[in-house]
């Protein structure tokens, strides 16, 4: 414990990561002077909308001074990298949120440029952050079980596909959206159920039977789908889950519709965030949980059942897996469409790497995420010269250069990926 | 690993990286022989190292076949009367589904009689069609294999295939069509080359990130798996794109970059199958005759020992990533000169996740992947006239995929289902160390 203290100390203090991070800051900065600030015509305004499209007003437009904006904002940076650059130590232990600070500041300043003269409605943009950020967290915090028990679940696109499927499924089978969703759960611990058998009781190569799972999933969903649900419209007509407004809060400005007027999905994302922070961290369970993904042998000789708990996990990182995946059929679109997920459980693990293998960080990265996406719709229709598919690459970009250790490197459960072997 | 003596005492410094590279020696040598055992007894092994492919392969269609008959409405009717009409109705769509199956792959019997008799040229390729292009569809996944393969060989998953050979096709179509005026030994070669590149650099990415940050190469290839695909998009609709064309394509290559047809139309077999087969046997000799091939293997079979013995790991990694890239960059140069012509957006269909299942298959050796490339090929040519004859949907390949890869990885279920005899332990050290762990 005081050794990864220590690591980490030095790692945020060293002296070339200071001076990168500086020089990071202050280009930051020159970049929106430069190419922000000079691009934009004199006396444009950037209007922001602040209520999400369709919602009744609660909050009235930003109206901003492109020019004079992006010059403060550019001054912010440029300040902030002399910070780092002159005092000692820079901004120590807080560099990596100092970073964040600056990555957000740029892309704002981005926003105000690209929607100079024109407007932006920037609760929409949020919103449809929330709304692409949901099966991201959720395919994550399924990984996050997992992962925190020794399980790498690479299988996590497959379970979602396959959740998506059945809950469209069963959803039009029996005009009930409930049962849908029950079935798109069971379906992921079924999955979930396979990753454990074969990764703990015949020792696959972890990675070789996530593979395994997507490879069957992807084939099996398309599969039913070509067979009856493409043919059978009433087979594939589940409905989607309305949503729920909370009375009171949903009237805050800017942030209240967008977080307190949504589907059952993104309440339940909140929710399972909380309990597992919470459950992880806080509880007996969730110490003999991490226990096992950090030294089973040790949690062996305290009494703990390596085995069960880890199958228990696989588990329960199958009914996460496949609750995410109703998201995509009955919380979103309302019908099954092979391969819908396109890559998102990918991006899921990729989420929970970037997250630091926590609750909370799967969901900034997820969020991180949702907002490239949908900005790259949004920046579509502002006609920006950037060719979307740049924008629609970020999210990719980020991961690889989160996963190089610019953000520090993050700490993996111990044990992960490998199988357990009773001793004795 | 085998118990040894150390000859020379512990306290001399030259002998560590001496006793490891002994070590690693005897592992390797002992791994090429299939295990230290007598004569017999490594007969045997072969004769199970085997059994199991064949099984898996065998109960995977057995598999196949009871989904067909449960997803056919006609069999729940007929079962319905009777169960007897139920039996029969199951049998008449299991043998309506294979024998398309069979025809697709490699062509109906009584055609090509048909056909040779009459002396038709035309109707002689038509018949013969079905054959050869189950070999046309086997060549990339030769590549792929092979690809994936060498990258288990060193211990690091490649699951970027996809990406790499987007890279591949765009690098081979950019230099079919832009140069012009060659002759066809200087075109193709270059073009083919330039294939290999483009996976190479989408190879060394992800290698390199991975020698020098630790970063765990199966996100880093998936991620530039997608991000391959939107540089395509881009480059097909933007400065790759066809002048005049509303769709996003390239412009035709050149013919002097064609990869040669052997026969007229409709077959569309061509050079690029033995391409493959001379890169596969490339590979062999890189693998198992060269110095770089040992110290590769090496580093996947125990990179600490290995760098004990004074090899370079991440040096070895980078290669590894590489190379395997290069591979994967010549499947996608292979389709563009020797199929397509050109080069259009999602032309690979899911070919980095099938030559995981290939490299497995064909337990990471040339030979193997050879071999498990042709089963998958002529499988997934046979699905396509399954789908049209019998209206099986074509991802019934991926389901039996997966279900062989389940039993090629954990041969323990395959010798439960058929009460195999269970191996010894020296055959057990084998299986599980040879796609190199984690």
């Amino acid at each position: 414990m005081s050794t990864t203290a220590l690591r980490r100390e030095i790692e945020l203090v060293s002296p070339t990561r200071q001076r990168v991070m500086g020089a990071l800051f202050l280009l930051a900065g020159i970049a929106i002077w430069w190419f922000f600030g000079m691009a934009v015509k004199d006396g444009a305004i950037t209007k922001f909308g602040m209520t999400p499209g369709g919602m009744q007003a609660t909050m009235p437009d930003l109206k901003l001074p492109s020019e004079t904006t992006l010059n403060i904002l550019a001054a912010a940076c440029v300040f902030i990298g002399a910070f780092q650059l002159v005092r000692a130590g820079g901004f120590g232990k807080r560099t990596n949120q100092i970073l964040g600070l600056v990555a957000g500041i740029f892309v704002f300043a981005f926003l105000v440029y690209a929607a100079a003269g024109k407007s932006l409605n920037l609760a929409g943009l949020l919103n449809t952050t929330l709304s692409k950020a949901v099966p991201l967290t959720l395919g994550a915090l399924s990984g996050i079980i997992c992962e925190r028990a020794g399980i790498i679940n690479i299988g996590i696109e497959g379970m979602m596909l396959m959740g998506a499927m059945v809950g469209a499924l069963v959803g039009s089978l029996t005009g009930s959206l409930w049962i849908g969703l029950l079935a798109a759960i069971l379906s992921g611990a079924l999955l979930g159920w396979v990753l454990g058998v074969l990764s703990i009781r015949y020792k696959i190569n972890q990675i070789i039977s996530g593979t395994a799972i997507n490879i069957f999933a992807t084939g099996m969903t398309s599969f039913i789908s070509a067979l009856f649900l493409q043919r059978n419209e009433a087979l594939n007509n589940p409905g989607t889950f309305k949503a729920w407004e909370i009375p009171v809060l949903s009237q805050t400005p800017l942030l209240g519709p967008i977080l307190f007027d949504n589907n059952i999905f993104v309440y339940s994302m909140f929710a399972l965030l909380v309990i597992l922070q919470v459950g992880l961290f806080y509880t007996r369970w969730g110490l003999r949980h991490r226990a096992v993904g950090e030294h089973p042998r040790a949690a062996d000789t305290l009494g703990i059942n390596v085995i069960r708990t880890r199958y228990i996990a696989s588990l329960l990182g199958g009914m996460v897996a496949g609750f995410a995946g109703g998201y995509f059929t009955l919380g979103s679109v309302g019908r099954f469409d092979e391969v819908m997920t396109a890559g998102r459980g990918f991006i899921a693990l990729a989420a929970m790497i970037f997250g630091n293998w926590m609750p909370f960080g799967a969901l900034g990265a997820g969020l991180l995420f949702g907002f490239a996406d949908s900005l790259a719709s949004k920046l579509a229709i502002l006609g920006i010269k950037i060719p979307s598919q740049f924008l629609l690459m970020a999210p990719y970009l980020a991961t690889m250069i989160i996963l190089a250790g610019v953000v520090g490197r993050g700490q993996a459960p111990a044990a992960e990926g490998e199988p357990y072997e009773k001793e004795g | 690993m085998s118990d040894q003596t150390p000859s020379t005492p512990k306290s001399d410094p030259q002998s560590e990286p001496q006793k490891a590279a002994e070590i690693l020696t005897e592992e390797l040598v002992n791994e090429a022989k299939g295990g230290k055992q007598s004569g017999e007894a490594r007969g045997k092994s072969w004769n199970s190292g085997l059994v199991v492919p064949v099984l898996a392969i065998f109960t995977g269609l057995v598999i196949g076949g009871l989904l067909i008959i449960f997803t056919d409405l006609k069999f729940y009717e007929a079962w319905r009367q009777s169960p007897g009409a139920g039996l029969r109705a199951a049998w008449d769509i299991l043998v309506t589904s294979y024998a398309s199956l069979f025809t697709g792959a490699f062509g109906d019997p009584a055609r090509i009689v048909a056909a040779i008799q009459s002396g038709d040229a035309l109707a002689i390729r038509k018949a013969f069609y079905p054959f050869f292009e189950s070999l046309v569809a086997t060549t990339p996944y030769i590549f792929g294999g092979l690809s994936v393969a060498l990258g288990f060989r060193a211990g690091v998953f490649n699951i970027g295939a996809e990406g790499q050979i987007f890279m591949g096709a765009i690098f081979a179509a950019f230099v079919g069509y832009s140069l012009t005026g060659l002759p066809m030994i200087i075109h193709l070669p270059l073009a083919i080359l330039a294939g290999a590149l483009g996976g190479g650099i989408w190879g060394f990415i992800p290698g390199w990130l991975k020698a020098k940050t630790g970063g765990h190469e199966v996100i880093n290839t998936i991620m530039l798996n997608y991000i391959a695909f939107r540089v395509s998009d881009w480059l097909l609709t933007g400065p790759m794109k066809r002048p005049g064309s509303a769709n996003p394509v390239s412009p035709s290559i050149a013919e002097s970059a064609y990869l040669p047809k052997f026969f007229g139309d409709p077959i569309r077999f061509h050079l690029g199958f033995f391409v493959a087969l001379f890169v596969a046997w490339l590979v062999y000799w890189f693998l198992f005759k060269t110095k770089w091939g040992f110290e590769l293997r090496s580093v996947g079979a125990n990179p600490h020992a290995a760098k004990y013995a004074g090899m370079t790991v991440s040096l070895t990694t980078i290669l590894a990533m590489t190379l395997s890239g290069a591979l994967a960059g010549l499947a996608g140069a292979n389709e563009v000169l020797g199929v397509n012509h050109n080069l259009a957006m999602a032309f690979s269909s899911g070919y980095g996740f099938d030559s995981i299942a290939l490299a497995l298959l064909g337990k990471s050796h040339p030979g193997g992947v050879v071999l498990a490339a042709l089963l998958f090929g002529t499988l997934r040519n046979g699905a396509t006239n399954m789908q049209l004859k019998a209206g099986i949907p074509i991802d019934i390949i991926s389901i039996l995929q997966a279900v062989i890869l389940v039993f090629i990885a954990a041969p323990a279920i395959i010798r439960t289902i058929y009460r195999l005899r269970q191996p010894s332990v020296e055959e057990q050290a084998l299986a599980i160390g040879s796609w190199g762990g984690k």
